[in-house]
Parts: C-alpha cells; structure tokens; sequence
C-alpha cells in the first residue's frame, strides 16, 4: 500500500539513510492541544536544567 | 571605591554590569566600554533575516539604560590592556577608543580595579577570500550575525522570491564559511527558516535548498553531537538533525572548509581531500570567530599579549591548556571561575575567554587543512558565566580573596531554542536541552551526558517558548521591573 503521507526519497541517498517523520508525528508537531502539553513539559525541563546550572 | 570596567555589552558583558551594579554598593563604580550603540538580542536576528521581525525589534539603545542603572557607558573599543600600569602608575588601565560621532578615534586611559572582558567575536570574514574583507561582509554572500547584515539578508531574500515568482529556479546555500567556524546552530535556524518562508511564499517548489557545514555530522553543533531519549534509544542528534532536512527535502555537505567565495560560486574542501564547487544564488555563510585583537602590555611597556592571549586573540583563563590529544580530554580541563591566571582581577567570560581545547573530534583533511566545528559558548552559557563573574567580583570586592562562583562549562547545562519557521499556530522550533555542555565520560558513561537532562522535540509549543523568550530577554536587557528573577 502506498504512503501517502511520505514523499519520494531517492534510494541511497544520504536522507535515505535517517528516519523521516510519518503522518501522525507531523500532526502532532502543530496540534495545539498537544503543544499546550509540550509547551508546559519543556518549561519544566528548561526551568530543571537551570536550576541544575547554578553554582 | 573599587572601578569595575566591563568590555563588551553583548550577552555576557551585559549580564556582568547590570548584575554588578545590582549587587554593588552605590560608591563603587561600574563602567561599560562597547562600540556599539545598541543591544540586540542576536537569536532573533533569524526571523530579521526572513522578513518576520523587523530590525528595531530585536534591537534598543543602550544609553538610557545604563543611564537608568546608574552604569558610566563609554562607546568605544578597547584596544589595550596595561594590567601593571605604567611606568608612573602602578594603577592598571586599558586604553579604549571611542567609535561614537562626537569623540570618534579619541582615545583615552580608563583605569580598574576589576576588569572583565566580554568582548565577544571578531566576525572573521576575512579569513576566507571572498567572504569578505577582515570584520566587513563581502558582496557575494548575506550574514545574520547583526540586525544590519540580518536586514540586508531578508532584502536579498525577498530579491530571489520575486524571481521565483516570476519562474526562475534558485539555489540557495546556508551554512559555515570555513572550515574552523562554530555557530553552526544559527546557520541550522536560517536554513529552515527560509524553507519555511519560500513554502509560506509558495515558492518552495522553486528551490533547491543546501545546507554546508565543517560539521562532520549534522548535529554536531560544534559540541560532538548530543544524545537524546527517544523512543527507548539514546538517539544521536545526527538522527534528529538528518531527520528534519530529509523532511523537508534539504541537500547536505559535510566536513567542509569553504576556501573560496566568487558570484554564485563557492569553492571548498572536504574532509576526505577532495576540492569541490557549489553553485548559488542566495548565500547565507557563517563567519569564523577570532578575538578582537587586543593587545596586552607590562608596566616597562614589552608587549605581554602573548601571555594574556591564545594565539586566536580569545583571552585565557583558570583552563588547563595542555591537556594534549584528544584522547586525553577531560571534562575538568574547561574554565570554572574565568580569572586569568596572571593577574587575579581580570576575567573573561562569554566567547571571549579561549577554550582549552574543541569540544568536537579535532579533524583535518589529508592536505592538512583542519575542518573542526570549534566550541560555542552564546546564549545561555554566556550570561551565566556574566552573572557568575559578576558575583565573585562583588564578593571579592567586599572582601573575598578569590571568585566565590564558578561557571564551567562542563559543570552547567545549556537549554537552545532552535527556530525552524516563525508563525503562532503554523511555526516550529527545535527545543534542545544538553546537560552539561561539555561531555564528561567520567561522570555519564556511555553518552558522556546525562540522558534525563538531555533532550531534544520538535514542534509549535517550542516556538512559542522561543518567541516568548525574545520578549522576556529583552524584558531583562532593559532592566524593567523584576530583571533580576529573570534566570539567564
């Protein structure tokens, strides 16, 4: 069954050869409701890191 | 009274005075030498470059400020560091040149009890023929390294949208400028940028699009490359860079060393020897960094900048210089309190300070000619080495016999926000945290990092954080109500 979601990728190419985002993946990247989620995980982890930072 | 003289009003400089003058009582004296007139938060420089932001958005004038703070602000340069005075003056001074209107090339002595350099980069265009000639940009390429060169890169942007438009094939190329460049996470950010500019266009179908890096590596970042958690693996950031310019149909050159710069034409050598071209019509190409070339003299006057400088003019520091192959590594050669170690008042922080060694596999090509991403040190890592040695200055100037606060590199982790497309529903970012900066297999086997603090996602909500970071540093950079609970 075709991909759809997927364009050509030249065999052997070097972009061939690493992983490429399918459908579901790309959708969730933009879906607001879910980045509403990451956006508050990726405030906890910075703020985490930065707290480690100091000295 | 205690003088602290701050070179530099960048990221780190800033940081430095500001905190400084916070945390100093009112009768000693802080003082900025810069050439320039204006701050700029330099990350937004990317969305200057496409035409998302304007260039008075990303920059303000830094006089009031300082006026405010209570900070002396001299626009000048520093051009000279007398650390023992002179030969009727114990006093230690350096000698600026001013660079605005009314007192242009004046020079005069400023003396200091403290000095911090945070000088930043010498845009090295110079350093490779054609890309331009010493600090100024050359006529076949654009930069994003100044709001001025950001605006002029969206100008010529535009120039070749119009031509797509009218349908005209073109070929753009983003990436370093030479083999020894670091930054390569701006040229990652424009790169995509400008995709996502041409398809918000409709032209992407129009473009063939090259990314050109000394990385030998995508997501290398100057750093070795990064290991993320990701679906069960500790996943290369070779994978995740790959990834995102398969995605959207982007070429690579790896381990490159551009050699030469001509209209529409750059000539350049790879890692494996071979001498190769590559065609353009849009160029956007990562400068190499140098120090500022300051000099350094001792109180007889005998030129000492040897002493205070590596031979790359970046200043040196509590460092082990002589760690040797790079085999022999170690977290703990990297910089903790960034006091010289000749001369116990001065410091230098942010990409002034040289690094003891790459953090990347040292690599040449069988001709000799070295291809290395060399260390970054912007951003964040850069304004908490500022705060850092701001507060041990403080404490030293109240009485402590050595820095009481440490910044190492290998010790702090580092988040980056990399854009890859502006738009509050449509944009996308790469939100990359790497803890510690400096690999350390002691410490981490295996990755040489801490895999629960390094991390890496693509997606809207981190372009909102970055978008929202732009308004919140800038928030910081001009002092305003509550600057100081801003973390850096």
């Amino acid at each position: 069954m075709a991909s759809k979601h997927l364009n050509h990728i030249e065999p052997y190419s070097p972009q061939f050869g690493t992983m490429v985002p399918l459908s579901g993946q790309k959708f969730l990247r933009t879906c607001v409701l879910w980045q509403i989620v990451r956006f508050i995980a990726i405030n906890i982890r910075m703020t985490i890191l930065i707290l480690k930072s100091h000295h | 009274m205690a003088r602290l003289v701050v070179m530099g009003g960048g990221v780190s400089g800033h940081t430095a005075a500001t905190f400084a003058r916070d945390m100093l009582d009112n009768d000693h004296e802080v003082v900025v030498v810069t050439p320039n007139s204006n701050w700029n938060w330099i990350p937004s420089n990317i969305w200057v470059g496409v035409g998302g932001m304007s260039k008075e958005e990303v920059i303000f004038p830094l006089a009031p400020v300082y006026e405010k703070a209570g900070i002396d602000y001299r626009q000048a340069k520093a051009v000279e560091i007398h650390p023992e005075g002179n030969k009727d003056s114990d006093t230690p001074y350096i000698m600026i040149e001013y660079t605005d209107k009314d007192k242009s090339g004046e020079r005069e002595e400023l003396t200091y009890d403290y000095l911090i350099n945070a000088t930043g980069p010498k845009l090295n265009f110079g350093a490779t023929p054609g890309l331009g000639e010493g600090t100024n940009l050359g006529e076949h390429t654009v930069s994003v390294c100044t709001a001025d060169h950001a605006e002029h890169a969206n100008h010529e942007l535009n120039a070749c949208i119009e031509k797509m438009k009218a349908g005209e094939r073109q070929t753009f190329l983003i990436g370093t400028g030479h083999g020894m460049c670091t930054c390569q996470g701006a040229a990652f950010e424009y790169i995509f940028n400008i995709e996502h500019t041409l398809k918000e266009a409709g032209v992407r179908d129009k473009a063939d699009i090259v990314f050109i890096t000394n990385e030998s590596f995508l997501g290398d970042f100057g750093m070795g490359g990064i290991h993320f958690k990701m679906g069960g693996f500790a996943t290369s950031s070779k994978v995740f860079a790959e990834s995102l310019y398969a995605e959207r149909g982007m070429d690579w050159i790896l381990g490159a060393h551009v050699n030469k710069v001509e209209a529409g034409k750059v000539t350049f050598e790879l890692l494996d020897g071979t001498i190769d071209e590559q065609e353009f019509d849009f160029a956007m190409l990562i400068p190499p960094f140098a120090g500022v070339g300051l000099e350094a003299f001792a109180k007889d006057g005998s030129d000492i900048t040897g002493d205070l400088f590596a031979p790359n003019g970046f200043m040196k520091v509590d460092a082990n210089y002589n760690a040797g192959a790079y085999e022999n590594w170690k977290a703990s050669d990297w910089p903790r309190t960034l006091q010289t170690p000749a001369y116990k008042n001065i410091f230098a922080v942010g990409i002034a300070f040289a690094p003891p060694h790459f953090i990347s596999k040292p690599m040449s090509s069988p001709n000799g000619t070295p291809i290395n991403p060399t260390p970054p040190r912007t951003g964040m890592p850069s304004a908490m080495m500022g705060k850092a040695v701001a507060q041990s200055i403080v404490d030293m100037i109240n009485g402590a016999s050595e820095p009481t606060h440490t910044a190492s590199m290998s010790e702090m982790g580092a988040a980056c926000v990399a854009s890859a497309g502006k738009g509050l529903f449509s944009g996308t970012a790469a939100a990359m945290t790497v803890y510690p900066i400096i690999p350390d297999f002691e410490k981490y086997p295996g990755t040489g990092r801490d895999l629960n603090g390094t991390t890496g996602e693509l997606g809207l909500a981190a372009h909102w954080v970055k978008h929202i970071l732009h308004f919140v540093f800038i928030w910081k950079a001009k002092l305003k109500p509550g600057w100081t609970l801003i973390p850096e």
